[in-house]
């Protein structure tokens, strides 16, 4: 009995208690992002944003989860009642599991897996099944096409961020995400990647469909696209699904680009864990600042910059960088 | 290994559980939802046998590109299911072939283990040992020394069937106005806009 406790048992529950420390914190972050970014594209607009509620409208997520919380979960007549449940808890729960892998400091991660950058990758793209399943279950025309949208758009983009990866993994020659960021101890890959990091990164936004690829919710011409039809705490899951998928997203280009938990200019007086979140915060800055900053593209066109420019792009992003890996020795076992 | 086993059993359980509802579904939309149940459950089979790059690979493929189309070109489409009830007796005899087919060379593979437990046990380790190198590792060395052209010609086929497809099903329409985006990129201001300074209450 005894090795049972200490083989299986203690291992889970500490398992556990590691979950919660990441879940719960993360949590927290997506519940002011929300205030952030009213607060940043206020000033931007010369506004205020939110300050009611507490003190700087600090208490403002709190008010909004409150008032979503206390409202009625409505399944319109003709839904796939199954269906329409699971969605909004599949795009949460998807959004959350990828923090598994992201490594915090050289020992702080959860799971140190040797297909880290793949797992992420599957994580991700399978997004797009919680946007299908909530569009198609709806049984509205509006949430239907709001989903199909997004379905195209996640599946485009994904084409050209798996090539992306590729460029990062010729240099790295693993796909341990760990050694990916121990890789960029002399110099973070943003910077002799830098075209990859840029269209990574605006890749990125369409695959978390944010401004200016927000065309799923498109909330002018599809009165708010897929999640239409939800309202109370459905709507909240994918409210915070959403937001913890731009988290995670801001988390994952932090790593391949930007040196992870590494401490830039020798300052590792400061721990790693905080290296990361400052990272991932200016990395969500960014896509506030996007969201104020650019008009929404029209669909054709969004199509046409994944598929005609993203895509060869990247291609031939991936020969040359090869080649310069190859010929520049610089391929994992050349040095 | 007791929580091996039951793992194994819930993947196994899983897998075949959904496959069944995979075909008994009425739904065509939740057919292919359980098929995608019934991918993520292979993928953690994979993962216990300790091929994590299968597993991985399972899942971006199948579930996070092939079953989305999939999804959505069953979920335009508008079926009749009493029809679809009608074809079931008339496919019943084809379907059932190719079930026995397939159950009949399980039991070849399965029966030549039987016969010649050597050759399961080659079958059982893989090669090289997964402690001396990882999966992608192991993978690639194979892929792309001695199978290179085999694996060149797989994608070369796979391209072909892409561009046949869409040569098959493009059509060039009548009376479309196409966007040239150089057109418009290059477009100076002068040359479509033009700036009047109106006086007031008189017009243009």
């Amino acid at each position: 009995m005894a090795e049972f406790w200490d083989g299986y048992l203690w291992p889970t529950v500490w398992t556990v208690i590691k979950v919660l420390a990441i879940v719960l914190p993360l949590l927290g972050g997506v519940a002011y992002l929300t205030l952030a970014e009213r607060k940043v594209i206020g000033s931007m607009h010369l506004r205020r944003g939110p300050n009611v509620v507490g003190l700087w409208g600090l208490l403002q997520p709190l008010a909004d989860g409150l008032k979503l919380f206390l409202k009625e979960i409505v399944i319109p007549t003709g839904a796939s009642r199954g269906v329409f449940i699971i969605a909004p808890m599949l795009t949460l729960i998807l959004a959350l599991i990828a923090w598994a892998v992201i490594p915090f400091s050289d020992t702080l991660v959860l799971s140190n897996i040797n297909v880290g950058v793949l797992y992420l990758f599957a994580v991700s793209g399978l997004g797009v099944y919680g946007i299908l399943m909530a569009g198609w279950a709806s049984n509205s025309k509006y949430a239907f096409l709001g989903s199909l949208r997004s379905a195209a758009q996640m599946v485009s983009y994904e084409v050209s961020m798996g090539f992306i990866i590729i460029t990062v993994l010729v240099f790295t020659g693993s796909l341990n995400l760990n050694d990916i960021v121990e890789a960029q101890r002399g110099m973070w890959y943003m910077f002799p990647l830098l075209p990859m990091a840029v269209i990574f990164f605006i890749s990125v936004l369409a695959e978390t469909n944010r401004h200016p690829f927000d065309l799923p919710e498109a909330e002018a011409e599809l009165v708010g696209g897929y999640n239409v039809e939800y309202g109370g705490m459905a709507f909240a899951l994918f409210f915070l699904g959403e937001y913890a998928n731009m988290i995670m997203m801001a988390g994952f280009t932090a790593v391949l680009f930007m040196g992870g938990w590494l401490a830039p200019f020798g300052m590792d007086f400061i721990p790693g864990p905080i290296w990361l979140i400052l990272k991932v915060c200016f990395l969500l800055f960014i896509f506030i600042w996007v969201r104020a900053a650019y008009p929404r593209y029209r669909y054709d066109q969004l199509m046409r910059l994944g598929w005609k420019v993203f895509l060869p792009t990247s291609l031939i992003g991936v020969i040359f960088y090869a080649g310069v890996a190859f010929y520049g020795g610089f391929a994992p076992g050349m040095q | 290994m007791v929580v091996q086993a039951l793992a194994f059993y819930l993947f196994a359980a899983m897998t075949v559980a959904s496959a069944v509802m995979v075909i008994t579904a009425k739904n065509p939309v939740h057919s292919v939802l359980f098929l995608v149940l019934a991918f993520f459950n292979v993928a953690g089979l994979f993962v216990l046998l300790g091929a994590e790059f299968l597993a991985m690979l399972l899942v971006v493929v199948y579930c996070g590109a092939v079953t989305v189309l999939f999804l959505f070109v069953v979920m335009m489409l508008d079926i009749n299911f009493v029809e679809l009830r009608q074809g079931f007796l008339q496919y019943m005899p084809l379907g059932a072939t190719i079930g026995i087919i397939l159950l009949a060379e399980i039991a070849v593979v399965a029966g030549g283990w039987h016969f010649a437990p050597e050759a399961a046990k080659a079958a059982a380790a893989p090669i090289p040992a997964i402690e001396t190198m990882t999966n992608t590792h192991a993978l690639g060395a194979i892929i792309y020394t001695d199978y290179v052209y085999l694996f060149q010609s797989a994608g070369l086929i796979l391209l072909v069937g892409m561009i046949g497809a869409i040569v098959l099903t493009h059509r060039k329409r009548a009376g479309v106005r196409r966007q040239v985006i150089a057109d418009q990129v290059n477009v100076n201001v002068a040359d479509v806009a033009e700036f009047k300074k109106v006086e007031t209450g008189k017009g243009v």
